[in-house]
């Protein structure tokens, strides 16, 4: 049974339905704070993580100076800009996750919540496209991508226009809802993502200006 | 004679046409730029003037367009649903060409003026409300620089109060919607179109340079309109 990783561990206590078979990525983002061996003391500084495959790894559908320049400056900024802004407060010592969660304030953003979300973003942007990629998912989620959407083809078209139809900045996702107990395609505006609407997310699109690539649809599928 | 044009002049609630509901609809099209694409460099590249005004402004009229026709259709049936449904496109792409046109107007090129500092009550005023003008570009940079996603960064006058006021927005929202006695006097377009080709995500370079094209005669004589000296 192929098992679809969903990636970066999500640490609520969120159930995600089991799916025979399913495990969460072991690339959990729990991991991710670097912390002093042997004693499990958090330091609270978050790190850029590199993306799981080289940086031309994606050409031609996404050039390695588009790449360098998104992972190495963008996303490094997020990284250094959040870590600024939370050294010294009771931010540090959390999860990126729990940052989020906090800094999105039911609404109400936190100066924190664009950085922190930016950063978990961009970490799921790369582990949702993978060299070679592409074409259909098989399996759980395809079973469950025809049940919700009707076809693949029908998901594909569903995707691409929510992702070209945000106004400004945003991002487009593929998502679970636990509480519909379905998949659904959503669009968010700049950094906002699903972990803060009680949402799965499976896979995301990066649809910020500098990003405006007419992608295809490029699928991670993980054994 | 009167009497021979008041019954000729067909207005819309007389004319056949109009009692059928039919009005024409104003549609707009791409305002040229004052300027040859090249004219604002090194500040602003060429590139960067031809894809911003050839494409990304005339997208939003195209998009402006398409929606006010849907609005014209979804009011002449009393649709209310579609009418509400259509404002956030209204909104995204009216007010996209509703602020580019402004922004074509308040950029020059160095050899028209561009970048001059402002004299006379525009002056007055800029010293008054925020000390100098250095004090105030500053301030707009940073708010420029600090501004997530996509949106615009302006110098306003409030018509009411007659004070100066520096405000963002997001999207392409424009600064009306901070208030409704605000007019722009300059905006600064914030969104990643605007400057990444050239200084990619070195945004503060961008609001560094583009102060030496600004048309500051443009803001002025906007000022001057709003808050005449009594």
């Amino acid at each position: 049974m192929v098992a679809i990783a969903v990636a970066a561990g999500i640490t609520t206590p969120l159930t995600f339905p089991l799916f025979p078979g399913f495990r969460r990525s072991s690339r959990s983002s729990q991991l991710r704070m670097s912390q002093k061996a042997g004693h499990g003391v958090i330091t609270g500084k978050f790190e850029l993580r590199p993306p799981p495959y080289p940086l031309d790894a994606l050409e031609p559908h996404m050039s390695r100076s588009t790449f360098e320049y998104h992972w190495g400056k963008h996303h490094r900024a997020y990284v250094d800009n959040l870590n600024k802004q939370i050294a010294g407060t009771e931010l540090t010592g959390k999860t990126l996750e729990d940052v989020i969660v906090a800094t999105y304030n039911s609404g109400n953003l936190l100066p924190p919540f664009n950085n922190a979300a930016q950063v978990w973003n961009h970490d799921f942007f790369w582990e949702s496209m993978k060299p070679g990629g592409g074409g259909k998912p098989s399996g759980e989620i395809l079973d469950l991508i025809n049940r919700d959407f009707g076809s693949f083809e029908e998901f594909a078209k569903e995707f691409k226009t929510a992702a070209a139809t945000q106004f400004g900045s945003g991002w487009a996702w593929l998502v679970y809802k636990d509480k519909d107990k379905k998949l659904a395609v959503v669009q968010s505006p700049n950094a906002v993502n699903p972990l803060v609407l009680d949402q799965v997310p499976l896979l995301t699109v990066d649809v910020w200006e500098v990003i405006n690539q007419k992608f295809s649809v490029v699928h991670s599928l993980r054994r | 004679m009167a009497i021979r044009n008041l019954l000729t002049r067909k207005t819309l609630a007389t004319s056949p046409l109009g009692m059928l509901g039919f009005r024409s609809l104003k549609t707009f099209s791409l305002p040229d730029l004052p300027y040859d694409y090249g004219a604002l460099e090194p500040a602003i590249s060429g590139e960067i003037m031809q894809l911003h005004h050839q494409k990304h402004h005339q997208t939003y009229i195209t998009n402006y367009n398409k929606a006010l026709e849907q609005l014209d259709d979804a009011m002449s049936k009393g649709d209310a649903s579609t009418v509400v449904k259509l404002q956030s496109a209204i909104k995204f792409n009216g007010g996209g060409h509703v602020n580019h046109s402004i922004f074509w107007k308040n950029l020059a090129p160095i050899r028209e003026g561009g970048g001059e500092p402002p004299k006379g009550s525009l002056g007055w005023a800029i010293d008054n409300n925020f000390g100098s003008l250095e004090t105030l570009i500053q301030k707009m940079n940073a708010e420029g620089a600090a501004l997530q996603g996509s949106g615009w960064v302006w110098l306003g006058v409030d018509k009411e109060l007659k004070h100066l006021v520096v405000e963002s927005t997001g999207n392409q929202d424009p600064l009306v919607t901070k208030g409704p006695s605000l007019i722009p006097l300059l905006g600064i377009d914030v969104w990643e179109h605007a400057y990444y080709l050239q200084y990619k995500n070195v945004k503060p370079d961008y609001l560094k340079n583009i102060w030496k094209v600004m048309n500051w005669k443009y803001a002025s004589d906007v000022y001057d309109k709003e808050c005449p000296e009594s």
